[in-house]
């Protein structure tokens, strides 16, 4: 291959990973919050809510740690109002979901109706010495901005903290049996509600990273779905983190083959090929859905399921 | 400390009681947003809610954009009964529209009293075709239908945008994407001269009947509510789940599927990118608001379509962003949630452990 | 001066408990002195339950006092009684299927220790207390029994001074039941205390040496299950004689072979299932046919190829009066005269939200013509759930009333009444009385034998040996997935099928195990 080949080979693994990031974060989130057995189906609402603070808060003047931390907060909160209804007032989680969902897309665009059009600073890349200079390599996997290696890093976090820690057993305890739980005397609802929240500042960092990293801009409905391809992305993984990052990279890689195919010549339209990511999806879900013994070995098995304590 | 206690039967009075107090409370809150805006609460509410409703052309619009969330959200209510969760309706809208559109485009300066119907019947089948394929999927490869569904309606509205940015594509249309303007032989009849409004308003209370007979007097209707509430009873008593997953899912897909047809060929009159403002997104909270009851659908149908023309009186007469409609439906889709709590529950003020003794 | 006497170990002063509509606890008073097994005595719906979650810090109390060892405590939470030198040991059991043993052990006593040294701890208790136990291995590959170890050495393992069991043998063989009273001895040795939940007498007489009896919310007695009889605490348990089900001999020799199940096995289609190997019997018009076995040993599976939710794969391995049904579903077995009554009441047999009218429609809308042109005939419905509710003495409100606001009991009266209702020619019954108070236990096993006696085959499948040997004619038992060969009931004693159940099944005069 020659240099410029090697090159665009770079910088579409490159490209890939960046596509990856939001779904890695969001899905990552929602896995730790279905293992504690609670199904929240309000990514898509809790990532723009994380995107459109983020931006804010940047276009504001503020840097982009603040704005960081402003998307995170940003999907907290919206993942206390799914707390409230479906752990607090036990309603159904999946209406809850659909609810928080349907309220972010609005709210977002609500509130982020004059940041529309307007520019700010992306975040920064930090190629990391030595690492980044590596022909090929470097620019591919270690030429990214903060947000890309946390993602990454994240999930030997999240492997480590569910499988070799004590609370993670406990956080699987609750999502496996809740009823066992609070006999020997965890608190459910306190251990589901952090694992909501926790889902919540994951969505909001994925939002986050659209509006200050991948598309530097705020536009309406920016994550276009992405939420809901990072909940097929949980079952795809069956329930573990590493899988997660793996279809994550895989839905990176066929939207950024989408994008490309033109450049290339692929005789097909825009809107055909931008229904690819849509269609991986379900094909994904189906290929995963289908061996059922498989997912009720992996799935906690109170997933959705109402806790009531007087019982 | 709020304690919640399960009541022995599900109260009547708070199934009815809770949507009001989730309507009240969203005007509530919809004030408290008003006001963070600067504007004063009660006439920015009287603009959002009652400026729409001031004249004939207002009543009849807001007639016409309830019609599509009633004839959805009474299909959609016999899935969720069933726990079937078909959130897919607006991508089977679309694929309706396409679906009539297209047979209208065959039918292009046709005549004949059967063109109407058949165009209609097209968008009925092509939406229920769209739903087929969730439920296809969640039959034979236990694929979340909520999941596959949803995907679709992205795919939908791109399969749409190519059509009408490509192949039917208006030759006299200066590259708009859109398609021609339907011929009179495949436009919705008017209902009142002058104004929008076309018979097809006529389908919601029809579709309410259906949904009202399949729910409460049928044996399928019996069927999916005990698959609904306890999957277990319903084996137990030897019920297809597979037939009412079948069953609900296409009749949601051809009842959207007859609403976009009916958009396409009403008040839009031809093929174009948007053919829906997220009706059938909407009619999933118009779907619970209602009680998944045909009658309370149809009431909390006029209740949504009044949040879209407040949306647009809002946007005109206080400059806020139109999205204040989704704000608002998100409002009353939580605030009915939390008050559904009262159904099932009696909340009861406690004390804590301590004070007890 | 003589000795001074100990303060009891535990000692609760007017426990009251209310729950919406009734009383669970009505001022109780229990004394549990150190080195004593304590019976907790009273029949299903008793109370005792709420009592010991009201110990152990799962519930609070409403009124009353709990006193550790002469002094006035607070429980909050498990954890509190824990940390006192409580331990629990759950009738339904509180574990994780998808984890280790030491795994939960671990999260069962929240000890911080690092797993390996828990595990190896585990090892040494178990071994210590003959409760055998891989510590490496997944919950959900144990048997009961096995599971109910994990149980009593997670408890073990926090050196107890006082543990709760609730109805530990409901579970057990005889014989393992045995080995669990001989730990129950060593512990109680080293002066341990025994709070001991039971509606057995038997076992009670050998066991404990005090004895609390509760019946509906209130203490009914105290005595020493010693002296008593089992016909005196059955007295105090009920408040009235009972006079026990009477079965004539039956026609179990000369009736028609009327289900017939012939070399059935099946694969196991969730993960954790039993699979079932090569069972054949028959079940004859005029017999009460029972099964015996502790849960989890393939009744669960067979149940489902019975009643048509599971299909097989050879349709003639089940036949209903020679017609192979194996491919059939439930509404087609039904067509056919066949009737069942699940295990699970509340949530498979009775929808909990529906009204006892819709729950008739559930299994009756056939054989109650409540169908016409696939519409529903509610009037019809209502008037059958009218007739269940009469004819069973079911304590409702009437066909309205929703299925979830009835007792156990009753609810129970009217699943079974409902299936008897539609003249079944062949009724399966899944543990008819598991749960249910005793005068409706009586009540339900007289339908049972009434209806053999009118000609139905009657199938009892249940874990509870003394009602299958008051009803039926024949009994087998599964373990393992398998089927033993039948034994007349009244040519068999409750030893032999506790051997059976143990998966020693004596076939051609020698024994042999059965695959674990």
């Amino acid at each position: 291959m020659s240099e410029a080949e090697l090159a665009t080979l770079a910088a579409i693994l490159a490209a890939m990973i960046r596509a990856a990031t939001p779904l890695v974060f969001a899905a990552l989130g929602e896995l730790v919050t279905e293992r504690a057995g609670v199904l929240n189906l309000g990514l898509e609402g809790m990532m723009l809510m994380g995107a459109v603070a983020a931006f804010g808060t940047a276009h504001a003047g503020a840097g982009h740690g603040a704005a960081m931390a402003a998307g995170a907060a940003a999907g907290v909160g919206m993942s206390l109002l799914f707390a409230f209804l479906a752990l607090g007032l036990r309603a159904n989680q999946v209406a809850c979901g659909l609810a928080l969902s349907i309220f972010g897309v609005g709210l977002s665009a609500f509130v982020g109706k004059s940041l529309v059009g307007t520019p700010i600073a992306a975040l920064p890349a930090l190629p990391i010495p030595l690492l980044s200079e590596i022909p090929v390599l470097g620019p591919a996997l270690f030429s990214h901005d903060i947000l890309v290696y946390a993602s990454i890093l994240a999930v030997p976090a999240i492997s480590w903290f569910l499988f070799r820690t004590r609370a993670g057993l406990v956080l699987r305890a609750v999502g496996e049996n809740h009823d066992a739980a609070h006999d020997i005397g965890y608190g459910v609802l306190k251990v589901r509600t952090l694992a909501v929240m926790f889902g919540g500042a994951m969505a909001g960092l994925a939002g986050a990273y659209l509006s200050l990293a991948y598309t530097p801009m705020w536009v309406e409905n920016m994550s276009s779905g992405r939420g809901w391809i990072a909940l097929a992305l949980v079952v795809f993984a069956t329930w573990v983190p590493v899988r997660a990052l793996m279809g994550a990279y895989l839905f990176g890689g066929v939207t950024i083959l989408q994008l490309h195919a033109q450049n290339w010549g692929v005789p097909v339209s825009a809107q055909i090929l931008a229904m690819l990511p849509y269609l991986a999806t379900i094909v994904v879900l189906v290929l995963i859905s289908r061996d059922e013994t498989k997912i009720k070995l992996n799935a906690p098995a109170c997933l959705g399921k109402v806790f009531h304590s007087g019982r | 400390m709020l304690r919640l206690e399960l009541r022995p039967q599900a109260s009547r009075t708070m199934t009815f009681v809770a949507p009001l107090l989730a309507i009240a409370a969203t005007v509530a809150a919809g004030g408290v947003l008003f006001a963070a805006l600067g504007f004063a609460p009660l006439p920015a509410l009287a603009t959002f809610f009652l400026s729409p409703l001031g004249d004939l052309y207002g009543v009849t619009e807001w007639l016409l954009k309830a019609t599509p969330l009633a004839i959805i959200a009474c299909a959609l209510a016999l899935g969720f009964r069933g726990n079937v969760w078909n959130i897919g309706a607006e991508g089977q809208l679309i694929a309706g529209a396409i679906a009539a559109g297209g047979t209208a485009l065959a039918l292009y300066e046709v005549s004949g009293l059967w063109v109407l119907p058949t165009v209609l019947l097209a968008g009925v089948v092509g939406g229920a075709a769209w739903a087929a394929i969730p439920a296809l999927l969640r039959i034979r490869f236990h694929a979340n239908e909520i999941l596959t569904s949803l995907m679709l309606n992205y795919v939908a509205v791109l399969l749409l945008a190519w059509l009408v940015h490509g192949p039917w594509r208006s030759p006299e249309g200066y590259n708009f994407p859109e398609t021609r303007m339907f011929t009179d032989s495949a436009l919705m009849p008017l209902l009142v001269e002058g104004m929008r409004l076309h018979v097809g308003v006529l389908f919601a209370p029809l579709v309410a009947v259906v949904a009202w007979v399949i729910l409460s007097r049928s044996f399928l209707g019996f069927q999916i509510k005990v698959i609904g509430m306890t999957p277990a009873a319903g084996s137990y008593a030897g019920f297809g789940p597979n037939r009412v997953i079948a069953f609900t899912l296409m009749f949601g897909g051809g009842m959207a599927g007859l609403a976009g047809a009916m958009e396409i060929t009403g008040p839009i009159g031809q093929l174009v990118p948007t053919v829906s403002p997220g009706y059938g997104y909407t009619a999933i909270i118009a779907a619970f608001l209602g009680r998944l009851h045909p009658i309370g659908i149809l009431l909390a149908a006029l209740l949504l379509a009044l949040t879209y023309m407040g949306g647009d009186a809002a946007q005109i007469a206080l400059g806020v962003p139109l999205a204040v409609t989704q704000v608002f439906q998100g409002m009353i889709l939580f605030f009915l949630l939390a008050a559904d709590v009262l159904i099932r529950y009696r909340v009861r003020l406690s004390l804590p452990h301590g004070a007890r003794r | 001066m003589s000795v001074p006497v100990p303060p009891p170990r535990l000692a609760l002063k007017g426990i009251t408990k209310r729950y919406p509509g009734c009383l669970a606890n009505d001022g109780i008073d229990l004394a549990v002195m150190p080195g004593e097994c304590h019976a907790l005595l009273g029949e299903n719906g008793a109370g005792k339950s709420t009592l010991v979650k009201i110990v152990y810090g799962v519930l609070q109390a409403d009124e009353g006092e709990i006193l550790w060892e002469g002094e006035p405590v607070r429980i909050d939470n498990p954890a509190a009684a824990r940390k006192l030198g409580i331990g629990m040991v759950f009738q339904h059991f509180s574990l994780f299927e998808s984890m280790t043993v030491t795994e939960n052990v671990a999260l069962g006593t929240g000890d911080p220790s690092p797993l390996p040294e828990l595990g190896r701890r585990v090892a040494e208790v178990s071994a210590r207390y003959g409760l055998a136990l891989d510590p490496e291995r997944r919950v959900a590959d144990l048997s009961v029994g096995e599971r109910q170890r994990v149980e009593i050495v997670r408890c073990l393992l926090q050196d107890p001074k006082l543990l709760i069991m609730d109805e530990p043998t409901s579970v057990l063989t005889p014989q393992e039941a045995e080995a669990l009273f001989e730990t129950l001895r060593r512990l109680i040795a080293e002066g341990r205390s025994i709070l001991y939940i039971s509606h057995k007498l038997a076992e009670i007489r050998v066991l404990c040496e005090a004895a609390t009896v509760l019946r509906g919310g209130r203490l009914a007695g105290r005595c020493d299950p010693r002296r008593e009889t089992a016909a005196s605490l059955a007295r105090l348990m009920i408040g009235a004689d009972l006079a026990p089900p009477v079965r004539e001999e039956g026609t179990a020799e000369t009736g028609a072979p009327r289900l017939v199940v012939d070399r059935l096995s099946l694969a196991p289609l969730v993960p954790f299932a039993t699979p079932l190997a090569d069972i054949s019997f028959t079940v004859r018009a005029g017999e009460i046919f029972g099964i015996a076995g502790v849960a989890g040993n393939g009744q669960a599976e067979l149940l489902g190829t019975l009643s048509g939710e599971t299909l097989v794969a050879v349709p003639e391995a089940i036949r209903i009066d020679g017609e192979a049904v194996g491919q059939m579903g439930p509404r087609r077995r039904r067509e056919r005269g066949m009737g069942f009554v699940p295990e699970e009441r509340l949530g498979r047999g009775a929808v909990p939200d529906m009204s006892l009218a819709d729950n008739a429609l559930l299994s009756a809308h056939k054989a109650g013509g409540m169908l016409k042109r696939g519409l529903i005939r509610f009037s019809r419905a209502r008037s059958f759930a009218e007739k269940v509710i009469d004819t069973f003495h079911v304590a409702a409100t009437g066909p309205g009333a929703a299925a979830r606001s009835l007792s156990g009991g009753n609810l129970q009266k009217f699943i079974v009444g409902r299936e008897i209702l539609q003249n079944p020619r062949l009724l399966i019954v899944a543990q008819p009385t598991w749960g249910v108070d005793a005068g409706a236990a009586a009540a339900i096993h007289r339908d049972l034998i009434a209806l053999a006696e009118g000609g139905t085959a009657v199938l009892v499948v249940s874990q509870d040996l003394d009602e299958l040997f008051a009803i039926c004619d024949r009994i087998a038992v599964m373990s393992h997935g398998r089927l033993s060969p039948a034994q007349p009931a009244r040519a068999t004693s409750v030893e032999q099928i506790g051997m059976l159940m143990g998966g020693v099944f004596h076939l051609d005069g020698e024994s042999r195990n059965a695959e674990a």
